[in-house]
């Protein structure tokens, strides 16, 4: 997407608006356009004048898929950002054409699982007038840029990833090239010292870092991704100047475009590319078209990132008394959890990043209902700058909270079941919509998280256990992110019933790992039990406050195999 | 076409509303008791044939047979979790999907 240059109203880093990039008129008329088009194309449809066969690749374009009860629309939350006045405006949407929820999805985006044909024009239009659109959520192309859900605010950062996510999104949308990639390809963004957006599981994962000289730049990741074939991404480069970023990019996506496989759409992601090509012949590709190509006229100009990166520009931060923090922990047992669990260090002083949970126990992971979403939107209003960010964890942040106003947010998000004191831990599952959803499921998930949730909702025994995540897929797509989680479930289908497989050992850090299956396939009454013996077994291996995949990395699979026999002590054997 | 060996109904999805829904005699119908069961492959096979008609009609998409069983009191029921869920709404949902009517009852 060209974009012409056009000032925002507000001064960028006011806190009257949230930090976070705005529609100039090219946006607005491209997003608009987009609106009309698809409007015209549904008339089409419903008249018949175009077919399915025709329909169907504008739908998918426009996000909108038929699932197992209904249509479904994926929504891009670009890098996960969203500001108040958008997440009020996907509560009316949930209101007033769908069915009062969504479901947060693990891309970061949001999806309405009953939206009607003939609605889905007015859904984009109430989209596009909050700077929101559903374009390239689906297809072959470059979809939603993700990126650190504690950008622009985590202690441990280099740089905001947001401005670099923000270049790509522009440069890659309707991109005439990548619109019928090989494959879906996803970006991820971090510049943070802890790896909190999976960067070396996506197509190409960007980590922003200083060479010796003290410049800014990329290390790019290549190659990593989920799926059937579950695969670490390689590095390609040390060190991109930033500059270069886009040009880099566009070397590495003509490689894929000219040799991806399109014959053979299970090995069409650059994933199998980078693997069978070898990493170091791809390299090879990748510099040789990078030398050739005309930079100048494929890097962004330096003045245009740095027109987006004022967008970003920070809040004004002001000096904060945090000293009722530590007496109001202790008149409120639960707000210290909450405190204890949910709250992660700010790069300002006398500041907070706020997790609010969309994981009651219990409740279906990442949904949550319309007046939940004004609830927390009214937070962002009064606590955090007018923004929040959509993990890929499937919860709400609020990355810029006075410490002196924790105990107000806690207030609030405790009034509609928000402030489950879970961040991390093991009853924060992430769960694909699987089987009660998706076409594409083989499996439930869902009901598989909340039995788990429910047995471990006690939270000493939560606190025990420390951080430990458990993630669920419906299928082989792996949605659910099963792969990179320390305890992963898929949901398969064996002999007509739903079977489920576990496996150990994944890691979605910088040190990531993909996990290795533990045995056969289990029914679903028999996971919950499993998860609590796998557990046990976890918390007997512990050495001081191990985390599980290094207990796992240091014990080896063969101590976790138990788990799969031992019989529930409920006395029946005696 | 995959071999015969249940009795069948023919479900869809309806264009404009994405509702699921099952072929009767003559029309569609959103409750799959009241589907037409094909007993026969010849049977299943003109099933099928009207469906596509209405599709290439542009009345409904994702056109195709469900292998079912007759309950109790007489009904069709899919055999497969995945349609039976299909026939009500998410499990985890009761508040959901066509098992939330009154009129609609089912156990997955």
């Amino acid at each position: 997407m060209n974009i012409a240059v056009t000032p925002p109203v507000d001064k960028p880093g006011s806190n009257q608006r949230p930090a976070m990039y705005y529609y100039d008129h090219f946006d607005r008329d491209y997003v608009q356009e987009r609106v009309s088009q698809f409007r015209g194309q549904v008339e089409r449809r419903l008249t018949g004048e175009l077919s399915e066969e025709e329909f169907r690749p504008h739908r998918l374009m426009n996000g909108l898929y038929l699932q197992l009860h209904a249509y479904m629309l994926r929504i891009a939350i670009p890098y996960g950002t969203l500001s108040s006045t958008q997440m009020r405006q996907l509560a009316v949407i949930a209101d007033k054409w769908d069915k009062g929820y969504g479901h947060f999805t693990t891309r970061q985006n949001i999806q309405f699982n009953w939206p009607q044909l003939k609605d889905v024009p007015d859904i984009l239009q109430a989209l596009a007038d909050v700077e929101m659109h559903a374009i390239q959520t689906s297809g072959n192309c470059i979809r939603n840029v993700t990126a650190d859900h504690f950008a622009g605010a985590a202690a441990d950062e280099i740089e905001d990833p947001r401005p670099t996510a923000e270049l790509i999104r522009q440069w890659s949308t309707n991109h005439p090239e990548y619109c019928y990639l090989p494959r879906k390809f996803k970006v991820a963004v971090t510049g943070a010292s802890a790896d909190r957006a999976a960067v070396l599981l996506h197509d190409i994962g960007l980590r922003i870092v200083k060479n010796a000289a003290g410049e800014i730049g990329y290390l790019v990741i290549a190659g990593g991704g989920l799926g059937r074939t579950p695969m670490v991404g390689k590095i390609v480069r040390d060190f991109v100047p930033r500059d270069d970023l886009l040009a880099y990019l566009a070397a590495i996506l003509s490689v894929y475009n000219r040799y991806g496989r399109r014959d053979n759409k299970y090995k069409a992601r650059i994933k199998i590319l980078v693997h069978e090509t070898g990493l170091e012949e791809f390299k090879a590709e990748v510099e040789a078209e990078y030398a050739a190509l005309d930079r100048s006229g494929t890097n962004a100009d330096p003045a245009e990132l740095a027109r987006i990166a004022a967008y970003f520009a920070p809040p004004a931060f002001e000096a904060v008394d945090a000293s009722a923090l530590e007496t109001q922990k202790t008149a409120h047992p639960d707000f210290a959890r909450f405190v204890d669990t949910n709250i992660s260090a700010h790069k300002a002083d006398g500041y907070a990043i706020v997790t609010a949970s969309i994981k009651p126990y219990g409740g279906v992971p990442g949904d949550v209902t319309s007046a939940q979403m004004r609830l927390l939107a009214d937070v962002a209003d009064q606590y955090s700058h007018h923004e929040m960010r959509i993990s890929h964890e499937q919860n709400v942040i609020f990355p810029h909270v006075k410490q002196s106003d924790l105990f107000a947010v806690w207030q609030m998000l405790k009034r509609d079941d928000l402030a489950t004191a879970n961040a991390g831990l093991i009853t924060d599952i992430i769960a694909c919509p699987g089987l009660d959803y998706c076409a594409l499921a083989t499996a439930r998930s869902i009901p598989i998280a909340q039995e788990i949730s429910k047995l471990f909702a006690d939270e000493a025994r939560q606190k025990l256990i420390g951080k430990l995540g458990i993630k669920i897929s419906g299928c082989i797509n792996a949605c659910g992110h099963h792969h990179i989680a320390a305890i992963g479930i898929l949901g398969l289908e064996k002999s007509g019933k739903e079977s489920y497989q576990i496996t150990l050992g994944g890691d979605p850090t910088f040190t990531a790992s993909i996990g290795e299956r533990l045995g056969p396939g289990l029914d679903a009454e028999e996971v919950p039990h499993v998860i609590d013996n796998l557990v046990n077994i976890y918390l007997e291996h512990r050495v001081g406050d191990e985390l599980f995949i290094d207990t796992y990395r240091r014990v080896g699979q063969a101590p976790f195999k138990p788990a799969l026999e031992r019989e529930v002590e409920d006395g029946s054997d005696i | 076409m995959a071999k015969f060996k249940h009795p069948q109904i023919l479900t869809c999805s309806d264009l404009i509303t994405g509702e699921v829904m099952f072929l009767q005699k003559d029309d569609w119908s959103r409750d799959h008791r009241r589907a037409y069961v094909a007993n026969t492959e010849e049977d299943a096979a003109a099933l099928l044939a009207r469906g596509m008609a209405d599709f290439a009609k542009n009345r409904v998409i994702d056109v195709y047979l469900v292998d079912i069983a007759i309950s109790a009191d007489g009904h069709p029921e899919p055999i497969h979790y995945r349609e039976k869920i299909r026939t009500l709404g998410p499990t985890m949902r009761l508040d959901l999907g066509k098992q939330a009517e009154s009129t609609f009852a089912g156990d997955i």
